[in-house]
């Protein structure tokens, strides 16, 4: 790989999260947690610096970011969109609001649109299953959604 | 000890021996696929995954994988019941259901382990259909790779991590899609991979192999307008016989290379002989070294060795502030195509560019070797093809020869002849033993009492000696496997507190003649132990065995190069290197 380069600034930080972990190699999930808390995501640069930081190899990094589902490498948007799927949204029709989602902001699921406003991501049961089908932006839930409620909802954060 | 019965056996093993293990002291084999040891050499691999192990434990619910479970006292274990088998066989056809069909064009058909286990367990059929797992074929220079084919043993990265340290590869992914795979699924060239190739040797299927070039070579040989010479590395004689059914440790040296001639070769020619080259120039650059630091001059301690090519890469990727202390003496391979096609080519009335040199290695990082920019002049590398032992072997069947049926012939001259000092370059220690026969004589001006220093010899990772030169007192140390030489690395970063002058370093397991170009041990070290006898069996049967009493060696440097580290030498014999490490930039 071609040398990457990153600001200092969050060098900084990721060095910071590394250390408060001792720099332990049996802390990388724990410092990977808390690095995506802080980035919103964990692209390739990000896992250099943690993997040199806990001197282990950043395929094993890689391997662990690639993983576990909660962990990602695509930045989140500023309304981070997630579309529930669990078995009670699923069966009154998440689906369909999902391609609803998809189709308004024209994104695949785990992406961000270009204007790095909304990420669209799926997630399985919020606890809400008497509001099934259900969605969230943000910290804000929706319930009973259906299709042609959708764009409505875009629009609440066209500012 | 704890006594127990398998298959009705009574028996008593150690506490804590595993299942597994205690079968095989008792000569019981149980299959596994897995699971993977060098017995002496510090290396297992064990994740318990693939269940082609499991037997039946009385009173136990589930069946046991014998790799990962250990001896209890009064345990009653059935290797081959009914049930066991019905699961053995139900796991194989599971995996065999997400393999490709392609045995007969498979690299690895006649070596591959799942094929072999196939086989033994019977099965003629495969009951499960379902989606195959596909991913995209990645190659560098010396290792190919074909991830349709992995049955995710994880050998090859408990290699790369534990044995080597290089950590290139990593389980990526999850369920379906898990495949082993450099960081962020990038290509293995643009990883830290080294090429030292040893996840090819310890791969059971034809997931990793070898890049072939044989076709290469054959065009070359057809060619009438080339003239085409091979070099034949040490270890190689030592274990090429495997690959035709004789005994490990059978010495070919005559065989081969009167297969070599018939083969087509124009000049059949010995990496032995610039063995000795190296010794001369790197024994007189470690003197050199020595001289000045008694001198109390500034000097880079300890020196390196340079031979081993994966070797080189990890440090020139792992410890680029370092790169002044390995010795700048080329590589035998690189030493023997400069000479070819600097001093050879002339002699034999031919233009560089139409000199073909091939070389037959135990190894597959000598691929990349070969191809490296500064080893080469105008775009004609100084050495042009590089083929393994598995290879040569394959390209002899190719040509309807046998081995067994070789006469026994020499090399031909003026790059032929060689010494036991050069044949032991094979053996982990070697280097540095041959090393030494000549350092000590240069040195001090008088015959060693005894040729052998065996404070350098056998299958410890590292080995470390005093050797007293004349009244000096020379600090040595031998390892193998990159992670023993990462530790040495981080010593010398922390001033050398141990105060070593001299460390031979080589990647694969007891060295060369456990390289990834060898034919495949599956494991069993004790193939790669015969190697070792052989090569000091080679060195004792040698009239000459020291590098610096080889006469075509020495009247190379009458004739043509004057003295080592002279002029000459240093433009065609020694190299540089290069920063080669992936740093993360920071930007304000």
């Amino acid at each position: 790989m071609a040398n990457i380069k990153l600001s200092e600034e969050k060098i900084n930080i990721i060095k910071e999260i590394a250390k408060s972990f001792g720099n332990k190699p049996g802390e990388v999930i724990n410092v990977l947690h808390q690095v995506q808390g802080k980035f919103g995501y964990l692209p390739a640069e990000v896992q250099e610096i943690v993997a040199h930081e806990l001197g282990i190899p950043v395929s094993r990094v890689y391997g662990i970011v690639s993983f576990y589902s909660f962990f990602t490498m695509e930045p989140k948007g500023k309304h981070p969109i997630d579309i529930c799927l669990g078995t009670a949204c699923y069966v009154r029709g998440a689906e369909k609001v999902l391609d609803a989602f998809k189709r308004a902001l024209n994104v695949e699921v785990g992406k961000c649109t270009s204007d790095g406003k909304f990420s669209l991501n799926t997630l399985r049961c919020v606890g809400a299953c008497g509001l099934a089908p259900v969605a969230m932006v943000g910290d804000k839930v929706y319930g009973r959604l259906t299709p042609d409620l959708v764009p409505g909802i875009i629009a609440e954060y066209n500012d | 000890m704890i006594n127990l019965t398998i298959d009705n056996k009574a028996i008593q093993v150690p506490e804590g021996t595993t299942i597994l293990k205690a079968a095989r002291m008792n000569g019981i084999d149980i299959p596994t696929l897995c699971h993977f040891e060098l017995d002496g050499m510090n290396f297992e691999n064990k994740p318990g995954g693939c269940r082609v192990c499991v037997v039946e434990v009385k009173g136990r619910r589930n069946l046991a994988p014998a790799c990962a479970t250990d001896v209890m006292e009064g345990m009653e274990v059935l290797t081959h019941s009914a049930r066991v088998i019905n699961a053995r066989k139900t796991v194989v056809e599971l995996i065999l259901s997400d393999h490709p069909n392609d045995c007969l064009q498979c690299e690895k058909n006649g070596d591959c382990e799942l094929q072999s286990l196939t086989k033994r367990l019977g099965i003629k059929e495969i009951p499960f259909k379902g989606a195959t797992s596909t991913y995209r074929k990645d190659s560098t220079l010396s290792v190919y790779r074909d991830m349709d084919k992995c049955v995710m043993c994880r050998r090859c990265e408990s290699m790369c991590n534990k044995f080597m340290s290089v950590g290139a590869l990593s389980g990526v992914n999850r369920g379906f899609q898990a495949v082993v795979a450099p960081a962020f699924e990038q290509n293995l060239g643009d990883s830290s991979c080294v090429n030292c190739g040893q996840c090819v040797q310890v791969c059971p299927v034809g997931a990793l192999t070898l890049v072939d070039n044989i076709s290469d070579v054959l065009k070359a040989i057809a060619d009438p307008t080339k003239k085409v010479v091979v070099q034949t590395a040490p270890a190689v004689r030592v274990a090429l016989g495997e690959e035709f059914g004789m005994k490990p440790g059978e010495i070919v040296t005559g065989k081969m290379a009167a297969a070599l001639r018939r083969l087509g070769f124009d000049q059949v020619y010995d990496t032995d002989w610039s063995a000795d080259l190296t010794i001369m120039e790197e024994g007189t650059e470690l003197l050199g070294r020595l001289k000045k630091a008694l001198a109390g001059e500034e000097v880079k301690l300890p020196m390196f060795t340079s031979c081993c090519p994966a070797w080189v890469t990890f440090y020139e990727k792992n410890f680029p502030d370092l790169l002044e202390y390995p010795s700048t003496a080329k590589s035998p391979q690189g030493m023997f195509g400069a000479v070819a096609k600097n001093y050879l080519a002339p002699k034999l009335g031919v233009k560089r560019e139409d000199l073909v040199v091939v070389s037959i290695m135990p190894c597959l990082a000598k691929k990349s070797e070969r191809a490296r920019e500064e080893l080469a002049v105008n775009g004609d590398s100084d050495v042009n093809y590089t083929l393994s032992t598995r290879e040569l072997a394959h390209m002899i069947r190719q040509c309807n020869l046998n081995l067994n049926d070789m006469p026994e012939e020499d090399f031909d001259s003026p790059l032929g002849q060689s010494t036991g000092a050069a044949v032991i370059f094979g053996a982990t220690g070697g280097v540095m033993e041959a090393a030494l026969r000549t350092a000590y004589e240069l040195h001090t001006g008088k015959t060693l009492p005894k040729v052998e220093f065996h404070e350098t010899r056998g299958f410890d990772g590292v080995k470390e000696a005093t050797i007293d030169i004349d009244g000096f007192p020379l600090k040595i140390a031998v390892v193998y496997s990159l992670a023993n030489a990462r530790k040495m690395m981080e010593q010398v970063r922390q001033g050398n507190p141990n105060g070593y002058h001299f460390i031979e370093v080589m990647a694969c397991p007891g060295g060369c003649i456990g390289g990834a170009g060898q034919p495949y041990h599956h494991g069993n070290s004790e193939i790669i132990r015969k190697r070792m006898e052989a090569i000091y069996r080679e060195d004792e049967g040698k009239p000459i065995r020291k590098s610096h009493e080889n006469p075509e060696i020495l009247a190379i440097y009458e004739e043509y190069y004057g003295e080592p580290c002279g002029h000459l030498s240093h433009e065609q014999l020694h190299t540089h290197y290069f920063d080669k490490s992936d740093k993360v930039e920071a930007t304000k």
